[in-house]
């Protein structure tokens, strides 16, 4: 049995989730995948961009980053390269991380740092009021969308892989063992993962599309998925508005800081043209008390 | 009076004037302790053919990076030479490439035509030291920067591989500029 | 025109250089300590990216070429909250890209350095021109109350010496620092002695219990220590309006609390922070107040004017945020009319205004052509105000 309250800041609690959210249970998976992989709480840093989900890092005792609407990916980047040791994780929405932060996203995968984004798909801009978002199924109703999506919808997962990520996996509330297993795969791959994960939110989205209960929603997600195993046997007609769920790619590829690490390595020994000075270190406390000019 | 020296390198994007301008500021900074900016105008004016390269010399802090009154003008262009020859001293010099400027503006200034790119072409056997060749002839006419200073500057800056060319397409500036001074000493009414 | 040769005798050769002030800004940030870089590469910045893609791995740094202008700025402030001392550059467009994270990092509190080489503008404007257009987007182009240090070097060593000191104002006081270069300054190649020492400032680090951290911690000095990612203090970090403890927060006593204290860290130490460098004639009736390399062509007029036997005095403001309103006060008092060029439309001469109260007329001499202040404008500027007219 794991202990998850090790891994919450229980003061912070009552979450900002609502009644039927599935979000608690994509955190729970990542918390039981990093129980199971035994990592050390001081160096997992979780960041988060703007969202119901980014609230995320508020509740999970870790070094946590709640960043800039879309960022989050960005900021990891940062963190991951700056100092590689730490295992760095994502915590983002469908808005957060395809709309806003589509660039980010897709040039994360494209470079292949080891930067797990666990995305919470719920088809909506949740936090906001219900807003459409690149999930969106054409025809649904969100509340800048009242007539039904005019657009087309993202497929995460397909993007991720079409970038260049290698690990992605598409999982959902519904099946959480699962779902917690994809997240610890994602984890220990070094490399970009994405673990795209379907929640409801029967607030936001349910509501407006005659699925106000959380079974409801949890009812149309269940029958929007197939498993990949399944999936194989069907013709793409079948297929066409079915979300296929399971281990989509898993592949070795060359890793962003370790191929930088090999370049410090190579160039070591060329001569640098650089006049160095002698430096004082001054401490900031010094500094920040006027005891020395700068 | 303070002393300082304004040059501007004139003609078209690709001509090297901005390498040949570093070379000029290097060897007076570095290697003969005066003091130098060497800036470039590029861009929008790149594109339509203008390139300038502008290097101050002086014996003070260079307050203002930019040229005011020009003492020489090399021009590797017409357009170059029309746009820029109102920017020169009266007591200036103008050094043109023969070829390339044919109608050279009349004026108190001393004018030198040389045939700058022909020579790199034909002596050298590459256009694209042209610049060097430029240098050369500047050297020493300007007698501003020592000859050594700028074989010097030459050698730090060229791609490696290109120091020997560059040295004959220096040497080649300076016997030019020799010609050239010959011939002037040699007009009516020259003392 | 005659020979002249070693007039200056200067420190040893290899001190001396001739650089571009792009190449003092990458070489100083090294120096600084310095390493991690993550930009987007924009004219006439992108030397200082392509200069550090070649050092920074060299001695042990990084360097990342980011997606975009804002993904840069994101990448800059996570590096650093994992301990790096970190450097971004840019110029006009990718500046305003930037201001969104430029106020996480204010509101977060995240050392960190921009660099901006200003270029003609709006929008995509003058791409190789020079400008000193973004003044005011320094200060204010993010949103909210926010304090901000902005500095602006005159010339190739200035540039070195103010990019160190760029890193460790930021560092000293947990806040980011924009350093201004306009195009001519980042271009110009300049005969420059680099300095044999430096004084480098590591930011304050908290004390050896965890458990007690609040990473946003009243303390006498207002500016809270701060632990890096991975050293064990599990801290919480956001863009929200937070409490001590880095948790958001709506109580409106603690957001009072913590936005006067944000503000405060940088305003109570401007007197530090504030450089200027005055050029005084005591019998100037005219006072020219200029920055950057528009202070170069303003110091060539200065000397014409006295030339022609004008008294003046020169202020140079090398830090222009916070606004270096007491010197300009005082030069107000003493002279009854102040000279401000710039390549903008005025943008500093309003505050020089607000500050010199109505105690000297306040003459804007401006440039937005993508050409430098030419000092006969400024010299006719002076010539006029000492007239009378």
């Amino acid at each position: 049995m794991i202990d998850f309250e090790k891994y919450l800041r229980i003061k912070k609690f009552p979450l900002i989730w609502c009644a039927g959210c599935g979000n608690g249970i994509v955190l729970k998976g990542m918390l039981g995948a990093i129980d199971r992989i035994g990592l050390d709480k001081n160096k997992i840093t979780v960041v988060s961009g703007i969202g119901c989900s980014s609230r995320a890092t508020g509740y999970v005792d870790f070094n946590t980053l709640h960043t800039t609407h879309g960022r989050a990916i960005a900021f990891a980047t940062g963190v991951k390269f700056a100092n590689p040791d730490l295992t760095v994780l994502v915590v983002t929405g469908d808005g957060d991380a395809t709309a806003i932060g589509g660039n980010h996203f897709i040039h994360a995968a494209r470079r292949n740092i080891d930067i797990t984004v666990i995305l919470y798909n719920n088809w909506i801009y949740g936090m906001t009021g219900g807003q459409v978002s690149p999930t969106t199924p054409h025809g649904m109703r969100a509340t800048t969308a009242p007539f039904g999506n005019p657009e087309g919808s993202f497929d995460i997962s397909r993007l991720a892989i079409a970038a260049g990520a290698s690990f992605v996996a598409r999982g959902s509330v519904t099946s959480p063992v699962k779902l917690s297993q994809y997240i610890e795969k994602g984890i220990r791959k070094k490399g970009f993962a994405l673990i795209e994960a379907f929640t409801p939110c029967p607030t936001a989205f349910g509501r407006q599309n005659k699925m106000g209960k959380a079974l409801d929603n949890l009812e149309w997600i269940k029958e929007r998925t197939i498993d990949v195993k399944k999936a194989d046997a069907l013709s793409p007609e079948e297929l066409e508005d079915k979300l296929v769920t399971g281990i989509l790619v898993d592949v070795e590829k060359s890793e962003y800081t370790d191929l930088y690490a090999k370049l410090v390595e190579s160039v070591r020994d060329i001569p640098v043209d650089l006049h160095i000075p002698e430096r004082e270190v001054v401490p900031a406390s010094i500094a920040v008390a006027g005891g020395e000019e700068l | 009076m303070s002393f300082r020296c304004e040059m501007r390198l004139s003609g078209e994007g690709g001509q090297g004037l901005v390498l040949a301008g570093k070379i000029l500021a290097e060897a007076a900074a570095i290697y003969q302790g005066i003091n130098a900016t060497q800036s470039q105008s590029y861009g929008p004016e790149a594109r339509g053919g203008a390139s300038r390269s502008e290097i101050i010399l002086s014996d003070e802090d260079i307050d203002f990076p930019k040229a005011v009154r020009l003492d020489l003008l090399l021009a590797l262009t017409q357009e170059a030479c029309d746009r820029y020859v109102c920017d020169l001293k009266p007591t200036g010099v103008l050094l043109v490439d023969s070829d390339a400027v044919k109608r050279v503006p009349e004026g108190p200034f001393k004018t030198y035509r040389a045939p700058v790119i022909r020579g790199a072409r034909e002596t050298i056997g590459r256009e694209i030291v042209a610049n060097i060749v430029a240098i050369g002839i500047i050297t020493r006419i300007a007698e501003v920067i020592e000859e050594e200073s700028v074989r010097e500057a030459i050698l730090t800056r060229v791609p490696k591989g290109t120091e020997e060319v560059n040295l004959k397409a220096f040497e080649l500036g300076l016997s030019m500029a020799d010609r050239l001074i010959a011939e002037e000493a040699g007009k009516p009414g020259a003392n | 025109m005659s020979t002249v040769s070693n007039t200056n005798a200067g420190p040893a050769k290899g001190a001396v250089r001739v650089m571009t002030g792009n190449e003092a800004c990458a070489e100083a940030a090294i120096a600084a300590g310095c390493r991690f870089y993550g930009g987007y590469p924009i004219t006439p910045s992108s030397e200082i990216a392509e200069i550090l893609s070649k050092l920074l791995p060299r001695v042990g740094g990084k360097f990342i070429q980011m997606e975009d202008e804002i993904g840069a700025m994101g990448a800059v402030i996570g590096a650093s909250l994992a301990g790096a001392k970190a450097l971004t550059a840019t110029s006009g467009p990718g500046f305003s890209l930037k201001q969104e994270n430029i106020g996480y990092a204010c509101m977060a509190e995240v050392p960190c350095v921009i660099v901006n080489v200003m270029r003609g503008g709006p929008s995509t404007g003058l791409p190789t021109l020079p400008s000193q257009s973004d003044v005011m987007q320094a200060r204010w182009g993010t949103h909210g109350d926010h304090p901000i240090i902005a500095l602006c070097p005159r010339g190739v060593r200035e540039t070195y010496d103010l990019t160190v000191r760029s890193f460790n104002l930021a560092e000293t006081y947990r806040t980011p620092v924009i350093l201004l270069l306009d195009e001519i300054i980042g271009h110009v190649n300049e005969k420059v002695f680099l300095p044999d020492r430096i004084r480098v400032v590591e930011r304050v680090k908290p004390g050896a219990d965890v458990t007690e951290y609040l990473p946003y911690q009243d303390t006498d000095t207002d500016v809270p220590p701060m632990a890096s990612f991975g050293e064990g203090h599990r801290f919480h970090v956001t863009g929200l309006v937070h409490d001590e403890t880095g948790f958001p927060t709506n109580n409106p006593e603690k957001i009072e609390h913590v936005l006067r204290r944000l503000n405060r860290k940088i305003d109570r130490y401007a007197d530090r922070i504030i450089r200027v460098e005055e050029d005084r004639d005591e019998n100037a009736r005219v006072g020219v107040v200029a920055y950057g390399s528009t202070a170069r062509s303003a110091s060539y007029a200065v000397r014409l004017a006295r030339e022609e036997g004008i008294p003046v005095s020169i202020l140079s403001l090398l830090t222009i945020w916070p606004f270096p309103e007491e010197p300009i006060r005082e030069m107000a008092n003493r002279v009854s009319d102040i000279v401000v060029p710039e390549m903008n439309l005025g943008q500093l001469a309003h505050e020089v205004e607000w500050a010199a109260c109505g105690k000297a007329r306040v003459h804007k001499v401006n440039r937005i052509d993508g050409e430098p202040i030419h000092p006969q404008y400024v010299l006719d500027a002076i010539r006029a105000a000492a007239r009378g007219k």
